[in-house]
């Protein structure tokens, strides 16, 4: 396998930060630290280096990304890797930016490493294989070391283990594996629930995020002069389901025109949703997205209109990224229209 | 969702059947739906036992976006 290497000014031998608004600069072999990358690894070829001041990549981004990929487009590569980027914050925002750009455009394995308080792990997680690092270049062998392991394993495709194991940052994508000893789940729940009773430590399979709560937004002042919005989780779509949310892990959510309509008819709206029989939404699809109870208040004037738009996707197996992808993304929608409030049905 | 959307100021209430579960995730308003398949329906009712649930408890949680509450709360329904 071909590898490319992005490396900031100071790793690139430019110079320090008195070199970091340093132009993109394409050398036609690995120089610096991507000979010690190319060593590490016996079935992948670093083929070229690329290095860009650490100004540059983050106050020009668009400019530098053109540049860069203008140069990759005329390269052969199987994976790409940037950093390590130790603590240095605009190196791993920039090591970021090209990772999730690279990633984007030609669908390969990025890899970067970077220490867990650095800026650019929490924004590009999700983007690539983050791997954990120390927090000086006194660590280059080691995070060098790892990256290194890691493409090897992609290179002779040897089984992939979750993301703790291998040593990145979680992703947010969910994977089944099957038990390495065949032990089968009603028998590894009851193992943990007698070390839960017993006291004794016990790892739970499915990791729940940390929750961040958020204060209450305040309540709306004049529920009669309000513009309510309904949101869904429930997977209710037109029959046809145009925009082809998924059933189950959802990637994208839907916007559907409800102007003029006093309920969801049956046959003109489904549910799409996995998680459960969905029968008994198919046939009434106001038992998911209540339009008819909706339209009954705000004929009464109880509120001032229902938003001529409803929006949904399905809710099981979404990743909680995802959801709060779809939430920002909709949110930033409901604020330009001016909604006041939104009734959200879950599933 | 229901958290990114009430972050940018605007109120949600959270219709779910998994009351714990929303309240673990930090939802703010909440109205308990009848359950997972049919939040806000029930094929064993008439029609107008239905809808009869229905409106009353779309009614509970439009009257929760027009309270002030300063912790997580659940707005109990009738039927």
């Amino acid at each position: 396998m071909k590898a490319i290497h992005y490396i900031n000014q100071f790793f690139g031998q430019v110079g320090g930060e008195d070199a970091a608004d340093c132009k993109p600069i394409f050398h036609d072999k690995p120089i610096g630290c991507s000979m010690m990358l190319n060593g590490l690894m016996p079935d992948v070829e670093v083929t070229n280096t690329m290095v860009v001041g650490d100004n540059y990549i983050t106050n020009h981004t668009e400019e530098a990304l053109k540049e860069i990929m203008a140069w990759l487009d005329t390269k052969q590569f199987d994976i790409f890797f940037a950093g390590p980027a130790f603590m240095a914050g605009r190196y791993g925002v920039g090591c970021g930016i090209v990772c999730r750009a690279v990633a984007e455009r030609y669908q390969v394995p990025v890899i970067t490493s970077m220490n867990e308080e650095n800026p650019g792990v929490e924004e590009y997680k999700q983007s690539c294989y983050i791997f954990k690092g120390g927090r000086k270049a006194t660590f280059m062998k080691d995070d060098m070391g790892q990256m290194a392991k890691f493409a090897e394993k992609l290179a002779t495709k040897a089984v992939l283990q979750p993301a703790p194991e291998e040593g990145y940052f979680p992703r947010g994508i969910r994977y089944e594996l099957p038990q390495k000893d065949g032990i089968m789940a009603a028998d590894r729940v009851m193992d943990m629930l007698l070390k839960k009773i017993g006291g004794e430590p016990y790892q739970t399979e499915l990791v729940i995020p940390q929750t961040d709560l958020i204060p209450p937004a305040p309540a709306v002042k004049d529920l009669s002069k309000c513009t309510i919005a309904l949101v869904s989780s429930s997977g209710v779509v037109p029959s046809d389901n145009p925009d082809r949310i998924q059933s189950a892990s959802a990637q994208k959510w839907g916007k559907y025109n409800i102007a003029g309509k006093n309920c969801l008819p049956s046959g003109e709206f489904k549910t799409i949703h996995a998680g459960f029989d969905p029968e008994a939404m198919c046939a009434v699809p106001d038992r998911g997205i209540p339009v008819d109870a909706m339209r009954a208040y705000e004929k009464e004037g109880k509120f001032a209109k229902l938003f001529d738009y409803y929006y949904v996707t399905v809710g099981t197996g979404t990743t909680q990224n995802f959801a709060k992808k779809f939430g920002r993304e909709i949110a930033d929608e409901l604020k330009q229209a001016k909604v006041d409030a939104v009734v959200l049905t879950s599933t | 969702m229901a958290k990114e959307i009430e972050r940018s100021g605007i109120p949600v209430v959270v219709m779910c059947n998994l009351i714990d579960v929303a309240k673990t995730v930090g939802s703010n308003r909440m109205v308990p739906t009848v359950s997972v398949p049919y939040p806000l329906g029930d094929p064993t009712l008439t029609k107008e036992e239905e809808w009869a649930l229905r409106y009353h408890r779309v009614g509970v949680a439009l009257d929760a976006l027009a309270t002030d509450i300063s912790e997580p709360k659940v707005f109990p329904v009738k039927i």
